[in-house]
């Protein structure tokens, strides 16, 4: 079994795999990672059967947290297979923090923080953001600091997905880029490794200042959100809420009634960052 | 559903539930369940007024009463049919006498 090792934000994980080249794509792409001594979480790329380890070859994920009916993938999209492993690990097994469905970039200590279903945009706005001023922080969680509120980053490679890949090939000119890899079962899919300041300052947890619930494919608005709707949909964003008990009730109840929130409808990356630009003015 | 004049309601003692309003809403967390509830008003008022006792519709609404202005015979339906909701939710307890 070849094995990788990585730290991102405060988790650190340990990949093993049955193929060595899911583990070099993961190794180059995280090269400038820490490399931890103490995993929090093994993780395992293995093969559906014996045969299906060289025949049309089938990746498999265990690990720590496990979904009993998780579809292997083919050994092309072994690499997606370690990051949705280690996601898992993060939604089903972290318990340091509130866990959030999030992405969330920052600017002058302070955290500009977006959630919303799959397809909202918040993944390629936060990708987008940290490429023009903003520090990238996280594109899949957002880490709740129980004790002080704070978000603390998750920077784990960006996963972008289907027209976001252009878009952002042609916003990080000077990215790094993982394989494309095509006709996932989450469209085509393509990793870019966060900006050097993202990765350097990953240890540094920022002020949660802004909410915002994107909406992609609309016509520019703003809408206020009320608290209690906020709660509500936060609640749903969040895998641990519920394990957490009176902790995460606490931590989640003070991001509400401190962190103003706004829904906003935009039709193109441009149109979010002047909406999100106006907003951080008003609001922070 | 009408109360028997013999119920009395006793709610979750105060310090195993956290209390937070929002805006319309006002959460409640149970130490004992584990569980969130969302409520509105008056809810969260009559968990409020009735502190550690065990009372009756009749003593809950002369509580409220004292505290807000309204006519607390014309409002007993309506919180018997709180009272009975909190106690569905687990937050209010029934006594029979």
């Amino acid at each position: 079994m070849h094995e990788f090792r990585v730290q991102v934000g405060p988790a650190a994980f340990r990949i093993g795999s049955q193929w060595k080249r899911p583990l070099d794509q993961l190794a180059e792409l995280y090269r400038d990672y820490p490399v931890p001594a103490i995993p929090d979480y093994s993780v395992r790329l293995e093969s559906v059967s014996l045969l299906r380890r060289f025949v049309r070859p089938s990746v498999a994920i265990n690990g720590d947290y496990m979904l009993p009916d998780a579809a292997p993938l083919p050994l092309a999209q072994g690499l997606l297979a370690a990051e949705m492993a280690m996601n898992l690990q993060m939604a089903l097994g972290w318990r340091r923090h509130l866990l959030l469905h999030a992405s969330a970039v920052e600017k002058d200590g302070r955290a500009l923080i977006m959630t919303g279903q799959s397809g909202s945009g918040k993944s390629t706005l936060a990708a987008m953001l940290g490429h023009r001023g903003w520090r990238f922080m996280g594109d899949e969680f957002v880490l709740v600091d129980l004790e002080t509120g704070d978000a603390v980053p998750f920077p784990r490679l960006i996963s972008l997905k289907n027209e976001a890949i252009g878009a952002m090939m042609a916003t990080a000119l000077d990215g790094r880029f993982g394989p494309l890899m095509p006709e996932t079962p989450k469209g085509d899919i393509r990793h870019l490794v966060p900006p050097a300041d993202a990765i350097a300052a990953m240890s540094r947890p920022a002020r949660p200042a802004l909410l915002l619930f994107p909406s992609f494919g609309f016509d520019p608005a703003v809408r206020e959100v009320a608290a209690s709707e906020v709660f509500m949909r936060l609640t749903q964003a969040s895998t641990n809420y519920v394990t957490l008990g009176e902790k995460g009730f606490s931590a989640l109840t003070r991001f509400v009634q401190t962190v103003p929130a706004r829904a906003i409808d935009y039709r193109d990356g441009l149109e979010a960052e002047d909406l999100v630009n106006r907003l951080w003015a008003e609001c922070t | 559903m009408t109360a028997s004049p013999s119920i009395k309601y006793k709610a979750e003692p105060a310090d195993q539930i956290l209390v937070a309003p929002l805006d319309s809403l006002t959460l409640v967390y149970q130490r004992r369940s584990g569980i969130t509830h969302i409520v509105a008003e008056p809810a969260p008022e009559i968990l409020a007024i009735m502190g550690a006792d065990a009372l009756t519709v009749e003593e809950v609404a002369q509580r409220l009463a004292a505290q807000f202005d309204f006519d607390s015979t014309q409002a007993k339906d309506i919180i018997t049919a709180r009272l009975n909701e909190l106690a569905d939710l687990g937050l209010v307890e029934r006594c029979h006498a």
